[in-house]
C-alpha cells in the first residue's frame, strides 16, 4: 500500500498496516473550508488523540471518518475498506465494525441501561428482537449484561437512563459500544459534558476497554492532561490542517497547551 | 429636579402595507357578520317562541327516561365505534407520520405525498366521510368506523409526524453510526422519545372520536345520532333531550378518564 504524503508516518507499528488511512482529505460547507487536505494513518491497537481549538475541524473529522457527512474530496482507507465508495447497505455494514462514543451520550433517554446496551447488537442483527430488552433473545440479554458489567454497572441495567448520572450514562454508552464488537473505536470528547473526576474515570475505562480488547482507539479531547495520560501519538488540528503529529511520549505539554487555549483560526 | 426621560411614542410608525392588510381584514369580518350572523330582530323572535309555553325549549323538559335501556346500548355502539374508529386511525396513522418525516421517509416525493394525505384526510370533514363510506359500505356503524379512522389517520398523523420531528436526533444518529437500518432506528430510538406524545395525541384522538361519533348518525353511519335525528323529526324534544344528557355523560367520562391515564402515563 502506497501511503500519502503525511505527517507521524513512523509512529506506530509500520508492519501491522495501518487500519486507518485517510489521504488528503477536504470538506466545506458550501462556504468555510472545514478540512484542508488532512493525511494521517492510524496503527492497529494504538491510542491516537486527534486536538485542536474550537472550529478545528475535529469533530468534522470524526464525522467524514464514518461518512455521517461526505467529505469534499479526498480518500479514506479503514479496516481494509475504502469508505468513499460504499453504497447504504455497505455503509451500513461498515459502521458496524465501528464504535463510536459521543460527548452527548446519545443514549434513547426513556429506556432502561440494559435496552440501550442491548441496540449495540444492531450492528449484527436486525429485527424487534434487537430492540428492547424484553424481547431479546438469553444469549444477547446475557451479552450485554456483561458488557454492562465491564463498566460497572448491572445494577443499573433496568434503570431509565435518563436517571443516571451523566458518567454513568457515558458508561452506558461505552457499553453499547462494546456490545457492538467493534474492531476500531471513535470517541468524540468523551470526557467534555462530565466533572472532572467522572471525565477522568471514564477516559481510564474506555483506555483500558481498548486495550484489553486490543482496539484502536481514535480520541477527540478538550483536555489536555487526558490527551496526555491516554493516548500513544497525537495530531494537532489548526484551521482545518495538522499542524502537529507527535508520539504523547515526546510531546511537549506547553506546545501542546496553543491547541486547547485559544482558537487556531 | 429629577430628569425628565422622554417615553416612547404610543404607536410605532406602519407602512401603508400594514394599514391596508388591517382594513382588508376589518372589511373581511364586518361584511361576513352582516351576510350571515342573525339579525337582532330575528334573535328576539326566535328566544320568544324558544320559551314559549308550546316551544322547543318547554317541550323537551321533563327528558323522557322511557327508552333509557335502548339509549344506553346505543350508546355503547357509539362508544365502540369510536374506539375501533379511533385505534384504527391510530395504527394507520403511524406509518403515514413516518413517511410524512423529512429525516425518516426514504423519499421526498413520498414524504411530500404522505404529507398530502394527511392534509387531506384532515380537511375534509367526518360528516363528508362518514357519507362516502355510507355509498361503499352501507348505512350502520361500519361507514362510522371507516369516517373516524380516515379523520384520526389525518389527525393523528399530523401530530405524530410533529412529535416525531422535533424527538432529539442524538440517539437516532449514535444507532446509524453503529449501522442500524431504518426500522431499528425507529421502533428504537424514535418511538421511545415520542411515546409521551404518542399517547396524549392519542387520547386526544379518542375523546374527538367519541364527539364524532355520537354525530355521525346523523347522517346514518350509525350510533347514538340516528336517535337523536329521529327524536327531533318525530318532535320527541324530552327524548332528544335524554339523549344528548347520556351522550354528555359519556362524553366528559372518556375526557376525564383520558385526562387521568395521560396524569398516570406521561
Amino acid at each position: 500500500m502506497n501511503l500519502p504524503q503525511f505527517v507521524g508516518t513512523t509512529a506506530g507499528p509500520a508492519s501491522a498496516g495501518p487500519v486507518l488511512l485517510v489521504s488528503d482529505l477536504s470538506k466545506s460547507y458550501g462556504g468555510p473550508v472545514v478540512l484542508r487536505g488532512v493525511s494521517f494513518a492510524a496503527f492497529s491497537g494504538v491510542s491516537l488523540a486527534i486536538i485542536g481549538a474550537n472550529g478545528s475541524g475535529k469533530s468534522t473529522l470524526l464525522k467524514c471518518l464514518i461518512r455521517l457527512t461526505d467529505p469534499s474530496s479526498g480518500k479514506i482507507e479503514m479496516l481494509g475498506q475504502s469508505v468513499g465508495d460504499m453504497g447504504a447497505r455497505a455503509l451500513r455494514q461498515f459502521r458496524s465494525r465501528v464504535g463510536v462514543v459521543w460527548q452527548k451520550h446519545n443514549l434513547v433517554p426513556r429506556l432502561s441501561a440494559l435496552s440501550n446496551v442491548l441496540h449495540g447488537v444492531q450492528a449484527r442483527m436486525s429485527g424487534p428482537r434487537s430492540w428492547w430488552q424484553w424481547a431479546a433473545p438469553a444469549e444477547v440479554r446475557a451479552e450485554a449484561m456483561a458488557c454492562l458489567a465491564r463498566v460497572g454497572l448491572t445494577d443499573k441495567a433496568l434503570q431509565r437512563v435518563d436517571s443516571l448520572s451523566g458518567g454513568q450514562q457515558q458508561r452506558v454508552a461505552i457499553a453499547r459500544m462494546l456490545m457492538q464488537r467493534p474492531e476500531l473505536v471513535l470517541a468524540d470528547e468523551p470526557d467534555a459534558s462530565l466533572d472532572p473526576q467522572s471525565g477522568e474515570d471514564v477516559m481510564r475505562l474506555l483506555s483500558d476497554l481498548a486495550r484489553q480488547d486490543g482496539l484502536t482507539l481514535i480520541i477527540i479531547s478538550h483536555r489536555l492532561e487526558h490527551t496526555l495520560a491516554f493516548s500513544d501519538r497525537i495530531i494537532g488540528l489548526g484551521g482545518g490542517v495538522i499542524t502537529l503529529d507527535v508520539a504523547t511520549s515526546q510531546a511537549d505539554p506547553a506546545m501542546l497547551r496553543r491547541f486547547f487555549d485559544k482558537p487556531t483560526e | 429636579m429629577a430628569q425628565v426621560i422622554p417615553a416612547p411614542p404610543r404607536f410605532q410608525h406602519r407602512s401603508l402595507a400594514e394599514y391596508v392588510g388591517i382594513i382588508v381584514v376589518l372589511a373581511l369580518v364586518v361584511t361576513s357578520v352582516v351576510n350571515t350572523a342573525p339579525s337582532l330582530d330575528k334573535l328576539q323572535r326566535g328566544t320568544v317562541r324558544l320559551f314559549a309555553p308550546s316551544g322547543f325549549l318547554m317541550q323537551m323538559f321533563p327528558p323522557d327516561f322511557s327508552r333509557v335501556e335502548h339509549i344506553t346500548w346505543k350508546l355503547v355502539e357509539t362508544l365502540q365505534m369510536a374506539v375501533a374508529g379511533a385505534a384504527l386511525g391510530l395504527i394507520f396513522a403511524i406509518p403515514f407520520a413516518i413517511l410524512a418525516t423529512d429525516r425518516l421517509s426514504p423519499h421526498p416525493v413520498i414524504k411530500i405525498a404522505a404529507r398530502g394525505m394527511i392534509a387531506f384526510f384532515r380537511t375534509v370533514p367526518d360528516l363528508v366521510w362518514a357519507i362516502f363510506f355510507i355509498i361503499v359500505v352501507g348505512l350502520g356503524p361500519a361507514a362510522g368506523v371507516l369516517a373516524l379512522m380516515i379523520d384520526k389517520i389525518g389527525f393523528a398523523g399530523r401530530f405524530f409526524a410533529e412529535a416525531m420531528e422535533e424527538a432529539d436526533t442524538g440517539p437516532q444518529d449514535a444507532l446509524r453510526a453503529i449501522g442500524a437500518n431504518r426500522m431499528g432506528i425507529i421502533f428504537s430510538a424514535v418511538f421511545p422519545a415520542c411515546l409521551p406524545s404518542f399517547t396524549a395525541t392519542s387520547l386526544f384522538a379518542l375523546e374527538k372520536s367519541v364527539r364524532g361519533s355520537a354525530a355521525l348518525g346523523l347522517v346514518g353511519a350509525g350510533g347514538i345520532g340516528v336517535d337523536l335525528k329521529v327524536a327531533f323529526d318525530l318532535f320527541n324534544y324530552d327524548e332528544a333531550l335524554t339523549i344528548i344528557l347520556m351522550m354528555l355523560v359519556l362524553v366528559v367520562a372518556v375526557e376525564q378518564g383520558s385526562s387521568w391515564i395521560r396524569s398516570k402515563l406521561i
